[in-house]
């Protein structure tokens, strides 16, 4: 699926990810890593978790409080990693940080997420739409993984 | 009835941002500094811009003298009874946990009590919550009237024989709301504690008078005041500063050096180590002398009819709702523009070109108090006009389309 630039379009998308976000909550169950990431000078606050089987991942959800870009990326983000595989959720995370550092728009990759890609133009906001992001990358690393079962508390 | 002579004294106000003209409303948090204070600074690193208090060349002893200058200029802008009672710091910040680790610490014992508030700025208040979890003593909360002021029967509702020492604001930074911090520090020594007054938010815009206050400390940054950042001031009584411990030890700060012990030189210059923020103290002296030759009856007026101005625009507006409206000494106005998260709304004031302050302002304590996880504060200063208010204004009402900003 891909899109034609179309602004009324985009808001929607937006404001509809903030107002229903998607897989938003926690779910208290074994077997999900919980990052936990702060943007202090702003007080967005935002936890993802993930779950992942043989190299999929199966379940993401998330939860936080913030302003709409935030919300909004964050919801995106659970929609379009879940059920991908390590590979491809990485894949799509890099691409979702070209596009808000405006280095190119992968309409494949990114679906509605692209909505955001206004963000390119306002650098304080970076940090709010890839907040989300950045917690998910810490849940399916390396590291976080080995650690699992616990939740983890980052300050960014 | 509004008095422009200042805007031109500040040569950042002929910047733009985002292309449009720069509007400045966040003063609280930094004040902009006049040409006079960057030409003061300036001379100095042209002209003398040799070390303090080490030499015995001509150029030394004027680095020396200007320095030393300024605190005989902070005595008297404060009333303290004498030059070695003004302590030089890096700030607020430096100049209360020199007190927390310095004074209040060695002296707290376990069961001890320490008096705090829930609208103190972050400065003067984890330092004290540190302090007291070190030495297993408690840390209480003077409760806050419906302005967000500390009255001194609510202080008296928290005193008890274990008090030992009081930390409270003079201006907070958020509500603004105006301490009787003269009641506060009577309130305070009937009980046989002592008192620090945090009067970062204060100084710009209230003339002080410490002994008159007859506060045991008072903080002051030179930043929020027209003078360059890196600077403050830590005013203590004497017999209080000369029963502190140094927080910093190294040159400059001693009295004779031994092998094995070191004596140290009395105060104030004892808190002085290394080679001091000398630019930045002589940079503060010509901002008190520019805060004077405006003089505080013309930056409250100043600041009270725009604040006055922008309230009566605002309360037009149904979708604000102010937090501190009858604060009439503030300087600030603390909102939120509902449906609208603060850093969304802030983006839109960004490319209006308006500088205001979005988010928990230092002051989550206070935040939780008015059950906000954050909040838009615009605050103003002598340089601001009733032009700045109505581009503020006219920023406020395109806030609730924050997604604008995404498609300009
Ligand atoms: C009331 C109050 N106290 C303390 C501070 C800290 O001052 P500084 O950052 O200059 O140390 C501030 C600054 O925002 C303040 O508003």
């Amino acid at each position: 699926m891909s899109y034609s630039y179309d602004e009324q379009m985009f808001r929607q998308i937006i404001m509809d990810h903030y107002k229903t976000p998607r897989f938003k909550g926690l779910v208290e169950q074994p077997g999900f890593v919980t990052v936990h990431l702060k943007n202090p000078s702003c007080g967005d606050d935002m936890q993802v978790q993930t779950q992942v089987e043989n190299g999929v991942i199966t379940e993401v959800h998330h939860d936080g409080s913030g302003c709409s870009i935030c919300c909004a990326s964050a919801s995106m983000m659970a929609q379009l990693v879940s059920g991908e595989t390590i590979e491809q959720a990485q894949a799509k995370k890099q691409a979702f940080y070209d596009m808000v550092s405006g280095q190119g728009i992968d309409e494949e990759l990114l679906d509605e997420a692209i909505s955001l890609q206004g963000v390119a133009k306002l650098p304080p906001r970076i940090k709010c739409a890839t907040l989300g992001w950045k917690a998910f990358e810490q849940t399916i690393s390396k590291e976080t993984v080995e650690q699992a079962e616990g939740v983890t508390i980052v300050t960014e | 009835m509004y008095n422009t002579d200042w805007t031109k004294d500040f040569p950042i106000l002929n910047q733009e941002m985002n292309g449009k003209a720069f509007v400045y409303l966040d003063s609280a948090a930094t004040s902009l500094t006049p040409e006079v204070v960057l030409e003061k600074m300036n001379e100095y690193y042209r002209e003398y811009g040799v070390n303090v208090h080490r030499g015995v060349y001509a150029m030394g002893a004027k680095a020396d003298g200007e320095f030393e200058s300024v605190r005989d200029q902070v005595q008297k802008f404060i009333k303290a009874s004498s030059r070695e009672e003004i302590v030089f710091t890096r700030g607020t910040t430096t100049a209360i946990n020199m007190v927390a680790f310095g004074y209040v610490l060695p002296k707290l014992q376990a069961g001890d009590e320490i008096v705090t508030s829930m609208s103190e700025h972050h400065a003067n208040f984890v330092p004290w919550q540190v302090v007291a979890q070190k030495a297993g003593a408690t840390l209480k909360f003077a409760p806050l009237d419906a302005n967000g002021a500390v009255t001194p029967a609510a202080l008296q509702s928290v005193m008890s024989e274990k008090t030992r020492f009081v930390a409270l604001n003079h201006m907070s930074n958020v509500m603004s709301a105006l301490n009787d911090v003269q009641a506060l520090s009577r309130v305070t020594h009937e009980f046989g504690a002592e008192i620090l007054i945090d009067g970062a938010q204060a100084v710009p815009h209230l003339s002080i008078d410490v002994q008159a206050i007859d506060c045991d400390f008072y903080a002051f940054s030179g930043h929020k005041m027209f003078g360059p950042t890196g600077v403050g001031v830590l005013y203590g009584k004497y017999a209080c500063l000369q029963a502190m411990e140094p927080f910093e030890y190294g040159g400059a700060m001693i009295d004779q050096v031994q092998q094995f012990t070191t004596s140290y030189k009395d105060a104030p210059y004892r808190f002085e180590s290394g080679t001091p923020m000398i630019a930045e103290v002589i940079g503060l002296g010509a901002a008190i002398t520019y805060l004077e030759k405006i003089g505080y009856a013309t930056i409250q007026t100043q600041i009270e009819t725009l604040r006055e101005y922008a309230i009566q625009q605002l309360e037009q507006l149904e979708q604000v709702e102010i937090y501190n409206p009858h604060n009439h000494e503030a300087a600030t106005i603390a909102f939120n523009i509902k449906d609208v998260h603060s850093h969304d709304a802030v983006t839109v004031y960004d490319l209006e070109g308006v500088a205001i302050r979005a988010g928990h302002l230092c002051a989550q304590p206070l935040l939780s108090e008015i059950h906000q996880g954050s909040i838009l504060r615009m605050s103003l200063q002598v340089y601001n006009t009733k032009a700045d208010i109505d581009r503020f204004i006219a920023a406020t009402k395109k806030a609730s389309d924050f997604l604008d900003v995404l498609f300009l």
